[in-house]
């Protein structure tokens, strides 16, 4: 008896542990990924709420919990308005709109004249195409010391046209309070324009060559077939670079403290120095969590639904 | 075909054929625009080897008259950082090897597991989730660096009463261990993007056909889909490495004086206020901040396009 029994004791531990090891193998997938999706949802969203809350107190130097509803909100909007003279929200809110639309439009439009350039079977593109491109590799800190010093009237642009003769030269506008956020867009284009030309020349490179044929044979000229055929059937790359641009410019932080000198009594303010100082130097914590807030909406109303449709197209 | 991969092929189509006149314009325009993108660096590196009478007094497109290596040596290792008693960014640039190597090699590292769950061990709702980690790449950091900056301050606090108890504070509280942390969760977006792309392509039938030989999760993992992916572990590690030297917004937020990476201390250095600013030292410091990235696109510029297009949800 006892011999007949014990091989079947044997089978079924043996049974259960293969069961416990199946149920290991299909829960291990999502133990494996189940730090890194909870370090998102408390480092990400978690924060993203607490910050949400700090909106709505009176937290100074230190996060604080008394609840003050929509003061922060209202502070902002009325700040919004005041032009005379200008708050630092109002700053920052035309300085956004002056950087961003510069920012975009110039990388646009240099992206595709770039691309287009290049894709007429261009001798040495292999040598071109990198130049284009190294400035994404620096930080926005180099860059904007390369800028602040080239555009520097004293030792830079201006001085070197004087130098050559052409003394009534005047170029001041990283030294002059009123101008210094035009340079900042002139540094922020020099680095992003080649990112949008790949996106371009990748985009040029996917069309049908059938149907540029066709239209050559219709007797399109070259720019006919880029103004009529390969641009509107670059649509979609259009779109990604704005949003892409778009999100970079209400991040960008590093290259407006470069190219000014540390942005000197706020004259080149955009909502992310507005929200650093006031939050770390000001100790208005509750102001500069409203402004993170606000940044963070606008960001998600452009990015939620362009990342909705990438991933829809791709579940295709 | 991938994004990238188009940009380094030829044009599939007959290219149009110019006149030799529009030819001329073509190539004419091509090297202005090169000439315009790679002069603030001519500038930096001419300027950064000229003594500075010259730099304040000559004109910054004249060759250097005084060929000098000083202000390299001075920006590595005798100028004054701010209010810093260390001299030269030597120190600053160790900081950020250190902060970049773990960083750059953990976030890979989970990228690369999350990436595998997402594509080969699909479950209900893996798409929200990988959504929600896509949409965290994007978020601007403002929004988390409050809630931050007091988590790392409790850490702090660890630290010392941990000093108190034991002698040694376990890494809780060092800067460059906050920073690593820091930057592995918010680069965890991007590695697990283009992990996910990657593997997206790869056959399921091996996966399947290994399963069925009794190959377990991690087998499977590091004998079948590893050993194919060295293409997105370099992208992924040139794109992690490029972002992560070259983050400012948080190296000044958490690390603060002598623990501060490369980027800061190079802020510090240019717009310091006293005294007379030397371009030169200043020119040569920032060459060497972006020396490391430059010297990553220049090999790997192939795999540097690729993580760029990828970090554009452009698979």
């Amino acid at each position: 008896m006892t011999v007949s029994v014990a091989p079947t004791v044997v089978k079924t531990t043996r049974a259960r542990r293969g069961l416990a090891r199946q149920r290991l193998q299909n829960l291990l997938p999502k133990l494996v990924l189940a730090p890194s999706f909870i370090l998102v949802l408390v480092f990400v969203y978690g924060f993203n709420l607490w910050t949400f809350f700090l909106s709505f107190t009176n937290s100074k130097a230190f996060a604080s919990t008394h609840l003050v509803g929509l003061l922060n909100y209202r502070r902002l909007w009325d700040w919004t308005f005041q032009s005379d003279p200008p708050s630092n929200w109002y700053t920052a809110i035309v300085n956004m709109g002056l950087f961003g639309g510069l920012y975009v439009f110039f990388c646009l439009v240099l992206g595709l004249t770039l691309a287009i350039l290049l894709d007429q079977k261009i001798r040495g593109e292999g040598i071109l195409r990198p130049i284009y491109l190294y400035p994404l590799a620096l930080s926005f800190i180099v860059t904007g010391t390369a800028w602040k010093l080239f555009l520097d009237p004293g030792i830079g642009l201006e001085k070197a046209m004087h130098d050559w003769g052409w003394t009534s030269f005047h170029f001041d506008w990283v030294v002059n309070p009123r101008m210094m956020i035009y340079c900042v867009a002139i540094a922020g284009i020099w680095q992003t324009s080649g990112f949008v030309m790949a996106m371009f020349l990748a985009g040029l490179r996917g069309v049908d060559g059938e149907i540029i044929k066709a239209a050559q044979i219709d007797g399109a000229s070259a720019f006919q077939t880029y103004r009529r055929i390969i641009i509107p059937i670059m649509r979609p790359v259009f779109l990604s670079a704005i949003i892409i641009l778009t999100h970079m410019a209400i991040k960008s932080y590093d290259l407006v403290l470069s190219v000014t000198g540390k942005n000197p009594g706020g004259a080149a303010e955009l909502p992310s120095t507005f929200m650093y100082s006031f939050t770390f130097t000001r100790n208005q914590m509750a102001v500069g969590s409203t402004a993170a807030v606000i940044m963070l909406m606008t960001i998600a109303a452009i990015m939620v639904p362009y990342l909705y449709s990438e991933l829809r197209e791709k579940g295709r | 075909m991938s994004a990238a991969d188009l940009i380094t092929s030829p044009p599939a189509r007959e290219p149009a054929r110019h006149s030799n006149l529009t030819r001329v314009v073509i190539y004419g325009l091509l090297l202005l625009f090169a000439f315009v993108y790679l002069i603030p660096l001519v500038v930096m590196v001419m300027t950064s080897l000229k003594p500075l009478d010259e730099v304040t007094g000559g004109n910054m497109f004249a060759l250097p008259h005084h060929l000098t290596f000083d202000p390299w040596v001075q920006a590595w290792g005798e100028a004054r950082i701010g209010v810093s008693d260390t001299a030269g960014i030597a120190g600053y640039f160790w900081n950020s090897i250190k902060m970049v190597v773990p960083a750059v090699a953990i976030s890979t590292m989970l990228g690369a597991l999350n990436g595998y769950v997402l594509t080969k061990w699909r479950f209900p709702g893996h798409k929200l989730v990988f959504g929600m980690m896509l949409f965290a790449c994007f978020i601007p950091f403002q929004s988390v660096i409050i809630p931050m900056a007091v988590i790392l301050g409790y850490l702090g606090e660890i630290g010392n009463s941990l000093i108190d108890a034991t002698g040694y504070a376990f890494g809780f509280g060092n800067p460059t261990v906050n920073l690593v942390i820091v930057h592995v969760i918010y680069g965890l977006g991007f590695t697990t993007l283009f992990f996910r792309n990657y593997y997206e392509a790869f056959p399921t039938e091996l996966v399947k056909a290994a399963q069925i030989d009794g190959a377990s999760f991690f087998q499977i993992f590091r004998r079948i889909l590893l050993p194919n992916s060295t293409p997105i572990i370099i992208v992924t590690v040139i794109y992690q490495f490029t972002n992560i030297w070259n983050d400012f917004l948080f190296g000044s937020t958490f690390a603060a004086g002598d623990s501060s990476p490369m980027t800061v201390a190079l802020n510090n250095l240019v717009n310091t206020s006293t005294g007379i600013v030397e371009y030169n030292v200043n020119m040569a410091a920032a060459i060497i901040a972006a020396g490391p990235t430059l010297f990553v696109y220049i090999v790997g510029g192939r795999y540097f396009v690729r993580g760029l297009m990828a970090g554009a949800v452009k698979g």
